[in-house]
């Protein structure tokens, strides 16, 4: 078999780079035509649901979980979580009714359809310690101080 | 490099190359970035994809002992892009320098990873294809095939490097993550394209746990919570001719990866040999950065707005 010469590499990889924008251009016109991802919410598991959020309250986890959030969620989400092109805001009245089992799910599940990822490689308790700082947010609609 | 090119292509390469030190010397030191939680197998894969959006630029380093023949240190960069949720494409540029010997660039790979069921389950399978187009004399030893052995890379470059390989490479990937600990499990298929070579299996096994399961309040870079152990297992299970463990090599592989918070990634993996056919020792080690929404930025490049 013929071996590709070394000077088509750059061209192989233009050509990835424009399938990539093309893939972005198709995935965000996808994503407006889909529910909101919002109504992910409503397909979580009633047992999941009623999970109790261990950290419920504590204020340092919550600042533990503000700093996973940043390394993590706020690239998507934005730095406040309002939203980006990316992610949906998670300050809305929809993420204000979740339960604390409710957002962990997502967390961990991801809604990989709509571009979030799963999350379940971050440990139990570091998901944990983001839902109490997503909820914390969502109570005071202040950000706890990230250090 | 040893690659011997026409005056054009060489050009070419060259003008290639200073725009890719560009390119990587921008991303590196102006781009905003966001730190992921990289596992720290080097040949195993779990079933978490790039997040999508995101390119993450990897450089990976093995130095191998080689009994019959001079010791080696083999190298090679993979740019990673997480094209959606479920979706992770790669490319990979292998070269190796043979002590004694050689420096020749030794192939490209091209790989993807796709997502197979929405949800976690308790195991997540992912499916990976890859191509790849590498002479005998590339050494990454990325995987450990059929019936490699080291006995292979004994000959010099010069020679090694006449052979060149074309395989389709498939492997599931299984993966389960259960109170902090990840297990995964990679059987591993090879077809060199040329009809009269035969399929390939292999595996690849590993797990890993955190150092600490729980953050700290505090942005901290030698904290536990930024270190993951783990171990890998990996070898050759012979061919369609032959399958079976007779005449395969296996390797044992503690490695550790560590997480820091300004987004670079840390990899060491030190491999034993299992058997007389394993070289004795491979040393593993990477970096890695990862750029969040670098698919945006090339989406914009060609028109989109914000």
């Amino acid at each position: 078999m013929k071996r590709l010469p070394m000077k088509l590499i750059p061209l192989l990889i233009a050509a990835c780079v424009v399938c990539l924008a093309l893939a972005q251009k198709d995935e965000s016109a996808q994503r407006k035509h889909k529910p909101s991802t919002y109504e992910a919410l409503a397909e979580v598991p009633q047992k999941a649901r009623s999970r109790t959020n261990p950290f419920e309250g504590n204020a340092s986890e919550a600042t533990a979980g503000g700093k996973l959030f940043e390394q993590h969620c706020a690239e998507c989400h934005g730095p406040k979580a309002g939203g980006t092109r990316q992610g949906p805001s998670l300050l809305r009245t929809e993420m204000q009714q979740a339960t604390p089992g409710t957002l962990f799910w997502i967390l961990t599940n991801g809604v990989v359809r709509q571009g979030m990822p799963v999350w379940s490689k971050l440990p139990e308790q570091e998901r944990w310690q983001i839902v109490t700082f997503l909820r914390s947010i969502n109570t005071h609609r202040t950000t706890p101080e990230i250090k | 490099m040893a690659v011997r090119l026409s005056i054009p292509g060489a050009r070419l390469f060259g003008r290639f190359r200073f725009c890719s030190f560009l390119l990587l010397i921008w991303l590196l030191f102006s781009y905003r970035s966001s730190s992921a939680q990289e596992s720290p197998y080097i040949v195993t894969y779990d079933h978490y994809l790039e997040e999508p959006g995101s390119l993450e630029v990897e450089y990976f380093s093995t130095f191998g002992t080689q009994r019959g023949g001079n010791d080696f240190h083999a190298f090679w960069t993979e740019f990673e892009y997480g094209t959606t949720a479920w979706w992770t494409t790669e490319f990979y540029l292998d070269g190796q320098t043979t002590f004694s010997d050689s420096t020749p660039f030794t192939g490209f790979r091209v790989e993807n990873r796709v997502r197979l069921l929405d949800r976690e389950h308790f195991v997540n399978p992912v499916l990976y294809v890859e191509y790849e187009q590498t002479s005998a004399a590339d050494k990454i030893l990325k995987e450990v095939e059929g019936h490699d052995a080291e006995s292979d890379f004994a000959e010099p470059n010069s020679a090694l490097r006449k052979e060149h390989d074309h395989e389709l490479e498939l492997k599931l990937l299984l993966s389960s993550t259960f109170k902090g600990w990840n297990v995964a499990l990679n059987p591993i298929f090879t077809k060199n394209l040329s009809p009269s070579e035969p399929w390939e299996f292999a595996y690849a096994v590993g797990a890993s746990h955190p150092l600490a399961l729980k953050a700290l309040p505090d942005r901290c870079n030698f904290c536990r919570e930024n270190f993951i152990a783990g171990i890998e297992m990996y070898g050759g299970l012979g061919d369609t001719h032959s399958l079976g463990l007779p005449n395969t090599s296996h390797y044992l592989a503690p490695a550790v990866a560590w997480n820091l918070p300004s987004d670079w990634t840390f990899r060491l993996s030190s491999g034993f040999g299992l058997n007389n056919n394993s070289h004795r020792l491979l040393l593993r080690w990477g970096i890695s950065r990862e750029f969040s929404g670098f698919g945006e930025l090339v989406r914009r490049l060609f028109g989109g707005h914000a």
